[in-house]
């Protein structure tokens, strides 16, 4: 199986155990990603909060490129993902901006990239059965709540996630690895985002809440699949309600006997190794 | 030029804000609401009265997180958070000094690194947003410990053709 594959920046910095777990259990699954010839930033929060135009342009570059090898796009950043489907929704919605915008690129854009999540691809195009399969190492006593944040969601008439207010595919996926995913109603709630550098202390509470609310649910651990959402849960939590949290790749390819976690889990902020080794998965 | 209204509205380009029947949903579920000065459906309000000056120096614009829970579950599919985004440009053309400068500081840090190298610098994002908000001593642990771990790279790759990047920048700067 073939995809286009944008890390987007956080993968190769903040993210980069994220960008690691993504590309190893992908090659193990048997996917190949071809990573974007010469991509750039999608612009985040940032280009969309000041300039319209600047926010669909940037990724409408990355899309414009992604076009011509015309397989589908694995996105495994939330934010840019959120960008890419809001930049091709307004492209396709307004003919004026599409012929501005493919001004400024140097490849044809016509709308046609198929973008995609890595959770989608894996927990779809592989099925839950063939993940099944593969687990070498059931993931026993690890209590997760899985948290999808905001940007692989919202707004569903573009992004197209199976549910809005109750999303399930990474619980289902951590199931089928042998963890006893905790039901939450935190699930989709906001993490702060990119305000962790300006307004650090409304982030704080905010992460606060989802930590206590992960407890009450009984959960030891925190799943994700956002690089922004991580940054926060695992550097804006105060010592008094800390969980560790993961990547949903590093538990895959903990489940799937791959190398890499050991090395992954040592670039979090709240270490996760201790809960890991009191139940013997390491 | 049109009221304020028909220059939102018009922005928008979807439904227009005369639709909200105020039932609060917006706020009700907004993570920032307990935060802001305005509320999402008093900004909405405030627009329709034209009350122009007042949310262009407001906090509310520039601590919206972009959740887009607030579009999500609004019974009349009110675009909030375009809305938003549509006040934070104006108040940018205004040239308004508002109370929360540092979020717009952040992301001119943030797009700066990308106009120049097409991603994302962090270490010289957060450089150069300490020395735009005086800022020296905040994070300075959090910092050590990611640089220290390898996840804060000063020569993160960049992209090639910059001259692609600097003409989308170019292309649509506003002044």
């Amino acid at each position: 199986m073939d995809y286009s594959y944008y890390p987007g920046c956080s993968l190769h910095s903040t993210g980069k155990e994220y960008g690691q777990s993504v590309e190893v259990v992908s090659r193990a699954l048997g996917i190949k990603l071809h990573e974007l010839d010469d991509w750039s930033c999608c612009g985040a929060t940032s280009a969309h909060s000041t300039n319209f135009e600047l926010s669909v342009a940037l990724p409408a570059r990355n899309l414009a490129i992604a076009e011509k090898r015309g397989l589908d796009v694995m996105i495994p950043c939330a934010a840019c993902y959120n960008r890419f489907k809001s930049a091709q929704h307004s492209l396709a919605q307004d003919s004026d901006l599409k012929n501005n915008i493919s001004k400024s690129l140097d490849d044809d854009y016509s709308g046609s990239a198929v973008i995609r999540s890595p959770i989608d691809i894996f927990h779809q195009d592989i099925g839950l059965e063939s993940l099944k399969e593969k687990v070498v190492k059931k993931l026993k006593g690890l209590k997760p709540v899985s948290y999808y944040g905001c940007l692989w969601l919202r707004p569903p008439e573009i992004c197209g996630f199976d549910d809005t207010e109750n999303p399930i595919m990474l619980d289902e996926m951590l199931t089928s690895l042998g963890a006893e995913s905790r039901n939450w109603s935190f699930k989709t709630d906001c993490c702060g985002g990119s305000l962790t550098i300006s307004k650090t202390e409304l982030v704080e509470n905010m992460v606060g809440r989802l930590m206590r609310m992960a407890r009450e649910a009984g959960a030891n651990c925190l799943v994700t699949a956002c690089p922004l959402c991580m940054a926060n849960l695992d550097m804006r939590a105060h010592e008094d309600v800390q969980l560790p949290t993961f990547y949903f790749t590093e538990l895959l390819a903990l489940a799937m006997g791959l190398e890499g976690p050991e090395n992954w889990f040592g670039l979090h902020n709240i270490d996760p190794v201790p809960l890991i080794k009191s139940l013997k998965l390491l | 030029m049109g009221s304020f209204l028909e220059d939102v509205n018009k922005q928008i380009n979807g439904v227009d804000l005369q639709n909200c029947y105020h039932c609060q949903k917006c706020s009700s579920g907004c993570p920032m609401a307990a935060a802001m000065d305005f509320k999402p459906n008093e900004i909405i309000r405030m627009v329709q009265m034209g009350q122009r000056d007042l949310l262009l120096r407001s906090s509310a614009i520039w601590l919206c997180a972009s959740c887009e829970t607030c579009v999500t579950r609004c019974p009349n599919a009110v675009d909030i958070p375009r809305m938003i985004d549509i006040l934070r440009e104006m108040s940018l053309d205004a040239g308004v000094v508002p109370h929360d400068r540092e979020v717009i500081q952040f992301h001119e840090s943030f797009l700066g690194t990308v106009k120049r190298g097409g991603r994302v610098n962090e270490p010289i994002m957060i450089a150069t947003y300490k020395l735009k908000t005086g800022t020296y001593l905040k994070d300075v642990v959090v910092g050590l410990k990611m640089f220290l771990k390898g996840k804060l790279s000063l020569f993160s790759p960049r992209t090639k053709n910059r001259k692609s990047i600097r003409r989308i920048f170019s292309s649509t700067a506003k002044f």
